[in-house]
């Protein structure tokens, strides 16, 4: 059952985030768990700190806007709505099964709480700007959140984008970069070299902060930064994280991009979450 | 091939001119900037209309709004694949963005954005698209021959291949009234004037017939009607009898009309088109009549499968078949 309470910790968030993931990787027995388990605590921060919205009502006007451009972290973005009380967690056992809510890619018809259709890399950013632009015609003070990878930085419409949300001064628009140095054909410097990260983005005009994604102290004093940063800017947090983060054996692997895991092995990570659930 | 001096030509040539030539032809009456004319009424209407262009605000006749609405217009930059995830997302947050580029640029650079983040997302963008087909003498780069085929082929899209500038300004609120992506061939700036003599009144998924005629059924759209028009009135004074029936929304097709005016005995029937003959209003009209069982004498005027050759409009419409005389010495050939 979904922990409802406001006293449960960031830590114990996150833990059971990273255990829903693996969960549905279970179902099917491989996956993008090595992001899911990277990204987990960066979403705690997200859904239990930083962000506003109504578990029951998901398209509620006041929410803040959640942008998953990378569509293959769809498990981890479930994992989340499902300890959020979004989606329902006796839903998991569905995912990726025939119509399920929860397919492999995010996608905006098919899951509560999911706000676009990723997969196809590079959408995300340039979706957000449209999103920032509408809420500040509408007078919302609402942020805009969007999720994506450093392999994604590869695609030239995020830099379209990156331009753009300084030119209009979207200082309602919180961008996270998953840095886990991993796309589909190998560690993402070497596929297309984006460093350093930092200077690019801010030679855009963006207030960028990075942080290790994997600390989340570290993660709440950025997102808090993000927040009540005082300039006309966009924001981005770069969060470095480990593959497969909170279980070793995992975190070890090298082939990590889309992980196979043998049927005794999942039982073995959901153990080492268990003994590693408190720092 | 010995190419000739144009110094030693006897016969003038034309030139390009311009990327953007008008399409009327001399003494032809027209309307100026309509789309943007008709979109600020619609926009005086409907508060949640914006405009959004990526750097041919004054090439696609948005500009005409963003004069009217300055804060109701968003130029993004020569960026489309931003254009059109931008639009999405204002789509999103409840607005309803009238989104201008070229065809060229919509349908080959922003395909992906348009197919994934406006048409699967079912986003209510308007996308209105200068330079369509064979509307530019700039070459490839700027010949958009493949735009129907390509937005036909996209789930949730609505397309539309207005023939002249009353079309379009009724267009446009259709557009507005219809819940979801809407793809829009554009003609701009001075845009001719030819269906108000036909008391022609636009509804969204209806094909109109404009004259009729024993010999032949032209079945059109966009800039080929007009074409085929004129085509019929020369036919007419040679004693050939040509209806035509303007197909302005290609998707959804207008198959009830289509059908019962092929099932007429006794003509042959010709789909012109301002585009490529693969995929658009004539394979369509083809494969409609295949599976209705109806089997005219068919025929098709459009563009070859080809990068189209620079030049100026009228030596390239001549040269592909979709000038008026073209279409009228086809279609004796077919009688």
């Amino acid at each position: 059952m979904t922990v409802q309470g406001h006293n449960v910790s960031l830590h114990e968030r996150a833990r059971r985030i990273r255990c829903h993931a693996l969960r549905m990787g279970e179902v099917q027995g491989q996956g993008y768990i090595a992001q899911a388990l990277d990204i987990a605590d960066v979403l705690a921060v997200a859904y239990f700190h930083a962000m506003r919205y109504r578990p029951e009502d998901p398209e509620w006007e006041g929410r803040d806007r959640f942008l998953l451009s990378n569509g293959h972290y769809a498990i981890a973005l479930y994992a989340a709505l499902i300890e959020a009380g979004i989606v329902p967690e006796a839903e998991l056992e569905t995912y990726g099964f025939d119509d399920s809510r929860l397919p492999m890619s995010g996608m905006a018809s098919y899951t509560p709480g999911m706000e676009m259709s990723g997969g196809s890399l590079g959408l995300g950013l340039t979706i957000a700007v449209g999103r920032c632009l509408g809420l500040k015609r509408k007078g919302s003070d609402r942020f805009v959140y969007t999720l994506f990878s450093d392999g994604e930085l590869d695609e030239g419409s995020k830099w379209e984008a990156m331009m753009s949300a300084a030119h209009y001064k979207l200082d309602n628009l919180i961008a996270v970069v998953d840095v886990n140095n991993q796309q589909a054909d190998g560690p993402s410097g070497q596929m297309m070299g984006f460093e350093p990260l930092v200077d690019k983005v801010r030679s855009f005009g963006w207030f960028v902060q990075r942080v290790d994604g994997n600390d989340l102290n570290a993660v709440v004093t950025a997102f808090d930064a993000a927040k009540t940063h005082e300039g006309a800017v966009p924001r981005m947090i770069i969060a470095d994280t480990v593959m497969g983060k909170g279980v070793p054996f995992l975190e070890a692997r090298e082939r990590n991009h889309f992980m196979r895991v043998d049927a005794n092995e999942w039982k073995l990570a959901l153990a080492a979450l268990q003994d590693g659930s408190q720092p | 091939m010995k190419v000739t001096s144009s110094t030693t030509t006897s016969k003038q040539r034309l030139t390009t001119s311009a990327m953007i030539a008008s399409i009327a032809a001399e003494g032809q009456p027209t309307r100026a900037a309509p789309f943007g004319h008709a979109l600020i009424e619609l926009a005086r209407r409907r508060p949640e209309v914006v405009g959004m262009t990526a750097d041919l605000g004054k090439y696609t006749d948005l500009h005409v709004f963003a004069k009217e609405f300055p804060d109701r217009y968003y130029q993004m930059g020569m960026a489309e694949q931003l254009l059109f995830g931008g639009a999405s997302g204002l789509a999103a947050e409840g607005f309803m963005p009238f989104v201008t580029t070229y065809a060229v640029f919509a349908s080959r650079r922003a395909y992906d954005f348009i197919h994934q983040t406006i048409a699967e997302e079912d986003r209510n963008v308007k996308i209105a698209c200068a330079l369509p087909g064979l509307t530019s003498g700039y070459g490839p780069s700027h010949q958009a021959a493949e735009d129907l085929a390509l937005f036909r082929a996209m789930p949730n899209m609505t397309v539309i291949d207005p023939c002249d500038a009353l079309e379009i300004e009724q267009a446009v609120p259709a557009m507005a009234a219809h819940p979801g992506p809407v793809y829009m061939r554009l003609l701009r700036g001075q845009v001719p004037l030819v269906l108000d003599e036909y008391g022609y009144k636009f509804e969204l998924g209806r094909a109109k017939h404009l004259r009729t005629g024993d010999d032949v059924l032209i079945i059109s759209s966009g800039l080929l009607t007009m074409r085929a028009l004129e085509a019929a009135k020369k036919l007419e004074a040679d004693r050939v009898g040509a209806s035509v029936l303007h197909v302005p929304t290609i998707k959804p097709l207008d198959v009830e009309t289509i059908v019962a005016a092929c099932r007429k005995p006794g003509r042959v029937v010709v789909v012109a088109e301002n585009h490529t003959i693969i995929g658009g209003l004539g394979e369509a009209v083809a494969a409609v009549l295949m599976r209705e069982r109806v089997h005219p004498a068919f025929h098709m005027i459009g563009l070859p499968d080809e990068f189209l050759a620079a030049g100026a409009l009228p030596t390239l419409h001549d040269r592909y078949g979709i000038s008026t005389d073209a279409i009228v010495s086809s279609v004796k050939s077919w009688l």
